[in-house]
């Protein structure tokens, strides 16, 4: 697997102490690690319990990691492809993606591709600064998970989940283009 | 054309309802101007130099009377009573309240319309031939295409934030009248050697500061893999391309930094993996969306007989004669023509329709061509199916609606964008400079002397008036302040594609007129006969053009 280049330190993601999961406003069981790319971390500095990782972190203590392996999350950065992780996905508890700024729109395919091509089936989290408008096009890209750094009361944002409730191409929560669900007799 | 069933009707009232709470919470304060832009763009609206604009979609240009009546509706009830088509076969408001707008959309939403996608970093409205279903020359109708395209380009979840806006025309003809290498992607239907039908798939084309002309990266395409390549490309697309730059982000820069193999290479390695699955576009799905755009019931006519009274009723009108000639096109049905309605009489900005004109032209459509109206890309209206023994009676309902200039394909029938008069990014007025040109060269002998020349007018380096693929470009620049005038020439839209060169300094805007009278006495003194202006500037190039422009006086 190709180690990604380093580079520069952008925005980091929050961690907030509540999120959305699954439909419901639950507390934060994990903490997350922010990049920084001077420090050097060994697996003994991790704090117990459940961390998210940044993806160059990950890769480097992945194999010290094993023990941990129910405990350990990875966070791909927006620049960060999904085959970066690859056929791990599924053995990782969560995936949390990445979102710099709100129009930036590379983790939509990421969280796809990891649901759908490497069988990922843990907790995708979106974490940074995604938009209440974007629930529904995360949850369809296999989002399940949103780590909301607003002001607004995650409660509130539970209705943006049903803004939509059908749609026209495959995606993770539709396997089937509308096409293939039509009836297309004459 | 097609027609909504209840999942279209269900997704199109569930996006007005997004909208409506999006501008609310953005009225209310809840959503800051930053986090509304995208939103409200994704619905179409721009907030313009004067007031919002909002932008309709047409897909691939097709309308039926019902809707163009609405629309007259909603541009006397929402706006000034007037709309513009625009050179993507959409259709523009130029005046509408912020706070209408989710009225607006659930007007259009009761008619099968919307304005979902028409900006925005996302897949636009797609584009096609005007004449799709009737040209002589066409291989296969490409509307069914398009709006299999239409359905998986609308809320693609994956796609609704790529780095630049993202637009797709297809063209089924022998001759390009889709502009596809104008566009991000451009696919051309083509026929194998075994006679099935698939794709030529083009991509990087656009015009914009840097004016690329698509390239193929596949030559057949089989037409089940269609939608599975398209979200190859832009899934390649939405990962690489370039988000630290919003002039450098549009995938024309992509396909130019990897180079056109390269990006073909990654295409094609990640639609290995998909094409099998659940995109694949099966035969049924192909034919079912076939059914929405059957032929017309053509009465059975005959074609010669019709044709020698249309050259009797010719004959004796000149006026007849010359719109026969410049505003219709041939039809593959004997006894039918398709017709252009020109929205460009002089002193009338391209493109522009009242809201009378709107219900004339749904009147006409009713009465001559089965309910169905087509905005072209040189933001024009076609009736597609008229019967040739009633040209004449459609001729004189449309001289008395302003539509019956027999300029279609001349000099004067010009794209023009907005320009400085509206938009706030333009650096220059374009609407004058065009009415300019229309008014010195008003002498229709001349213009049919002239034969086919396409100008294009942009009031700035955005393109929208497609400067860089008209036989002459004129593009707005500012100089410390001042609206000056740059001229090309040699660019061309079609399957000969090609981008202008600029001819030399520029003009103000007074010495546009006779510029361009220098340019076309260039061109008259040295054709060859039959020769269009594009021929004989290929011929003889820009030299001589340059030479009698920038002439000192003697």
């Amino acid at each position: 697997m190709p180690k990604p280049a380093k580079k520069p330190v952008g925005a980091q993601p929050e961690n907030p102490a509540r999120l959305i999961i699954d439909g419901a406003v639950v507390e934060n069981q994990w903490s997350l690690l922010p990049l920084d790319e001077e420090a050097e971390i060994t697996a003994a500095d991790l704090a117990p319990g459940r961390v998210i990782l940044p993806l160059s972190t990950w890769l480097e203590l992945r194999d010290q990691l094993q023990a941990r392996k129910g405990e350990i999350g990875v966070w791909l950065d927006s620049d960060e492809t999904a085959d970066l992780i690859g056929e791990y996905a599924s053995e990782l508890p969560l995936i949390a993606a990445h979102f710099p700024l709100f129009t930036d729109g590379r983790a939509f395919t990421a969280g796809r591709l990891l649901r759908s091509r490497y069988g990922f089936t843990g907790e995708l989290r979106a974490v940074g600064s995604f938009m209440r408008d974007q629930l529904t096009y995360l949850t369809r890209c296999g989002f399940n998970a949103f780590a909301y750094q607003g002001e607004q009361t995650l409660e509130g944002l539970l209705d943006s989940l049903q803004d939509f409730t059908d749609s026209y191409q495959s995606s993770v929560d539709q396997p089937l283009p509308i096409y293939r669900r039509r009836s297309l007799a004459g | 054309m097609y027609q909504y069933d209840e999942q279209d009707h269900k997704l199109i009232r569930e996006r007005v309802a997004q909208f409506r709470g999006q501008t609310e919470r953005y009225l209310a304060g809840e959503l800051s101007e930053e986090q509304f832009l995208p939103l409200r763009l994704q619905n179409g609206l721009y907030i313009q130099r004067l007031a919002p604009m909002l932008r309709i979609a047409v897909p691939y240009g097709l309308l039926n009377s019902t809707q163009v009546r609405r629309l007259a509706h909603i541009t006397r009830k929402y706006d000034k009573g007037y709309a513009h088509f625009t050179t993507r076969q959409n259709v523009q408001l130029n005046w509408p309240n912020l706070e209408d707008v989710p009225d607006i959309l659930a007007e259009l939403a009761e008619v099968e319309m919307h304005a979902v996608q028409t900006s925005g970093n996302c897949i636009r409205n797609t584009t096609t031939d005007q004449f799709a279903g009737v040209a002589r020359d066409e291989l296969v109708d490409p509307r069914p295409y398009c709006e299999l395209i239409r359905q998986w380009s609308t809320f693609h979840p994956e796609f609704a934030f790529l780095p630049r806006k993202f637009k797709i025309a297809v063209c089924g003809a022998a001759e390009d009248r889709a502009a596809i290498r104008a566009h991000d992607i451009g696919v051309q239907i083509v026929r194998n050697d075994h006679g099935e039908t698939g794709f030529q798939v083009f991509v990087g084309g656009g015009l914009g500061r840097t004016p690329i002309i698509g390239v193929a990266i596949r030559d057949f395409l089989p037409e089940v893999h269609l939608l599975s390549y398209l979200e190859a490309i832009v899934r390649v697309y939405n990962q690489l391309g370039r988000r630290d730059n919003k002039f450098k982000a549009r995938i024309k820069i992509l396909v130019k930094a990897l180079g056109a193999e390269e990006f073909a290479r990654r295409v094609e390695a990640e639609w290995e993996q998909i094409k099998d699955g659940a995109d694949e576009l099966p035969r049924e799905a192909i034919e079912w969306s076939k059914r929405f755009f059957p032929q017309p019931a053509y009465k059975s006519v005959n074609g010669s007989h019709a044709e020698a009274v249309l050259r009797d009723q010719a004959g004796s009108d000149k006026a007849f004669s010359r719109w026969l000639e410049r505003n219709t096109f041939p039809h593959r049905v004997p006894g039918y023509q398709a017709v252009t309605l020109s929205t460009k009489p002089t002193g009338i900005p391209p493109g522009d329709v009242t809201d009378r004109q709107l219900e004339a032209i749904a009147d006409l459509a009713d009465e001559f061509s089965f309910g169905e109206v087509r905005v072209t890309h040189e933001q024009n209206v076609v009736l597609a199916d008229v019967e040739q023994e009633r040209l004449y009676e459609l001729w004189q309902a449309a001289r008395k609606h302003g539509f019956a200039t027999p300029n279609i394909g001349t000099l004067t029938d010009m794209i023009c964008c907005p320009g400085g008069d509206y938009c706030s990014l333009a650096n220059a007025k374009s609407i004058p400079v065009a009415e300019a040109i229309q008014r010195k060269f008003d002498d229709l002998d001349y213009l049919y002397d002239l034969g086919d020349l396409h100008l294009n007018i942009s009031g700035c380096m955005n393109a929208c008036g497609h400067h860089h693929i008209g036989h002459i470009g004129i593009l707005g620049v500012d100089k410390k302040g001042e609206e000056f005038y740059q001229i090309q020439l040699g660019g061309s839209a079609n399957e000969k594609a090609s981008l202008g060169t600029v001819l030399g300094p520029s003009f103000s805007r007074d010495e546009m007129p006779d510029t361009i009278g220098k340019i076309l006495d260039v061109f008259v003194e040295n054709r060859q006969p039959e020769e269009l202006f594009i021929d004989t500037y290929h011929r003889i190039g820009l030299q001589p053009f340059k030479e009698r422009v920038y002439a000192k006086a003697s």
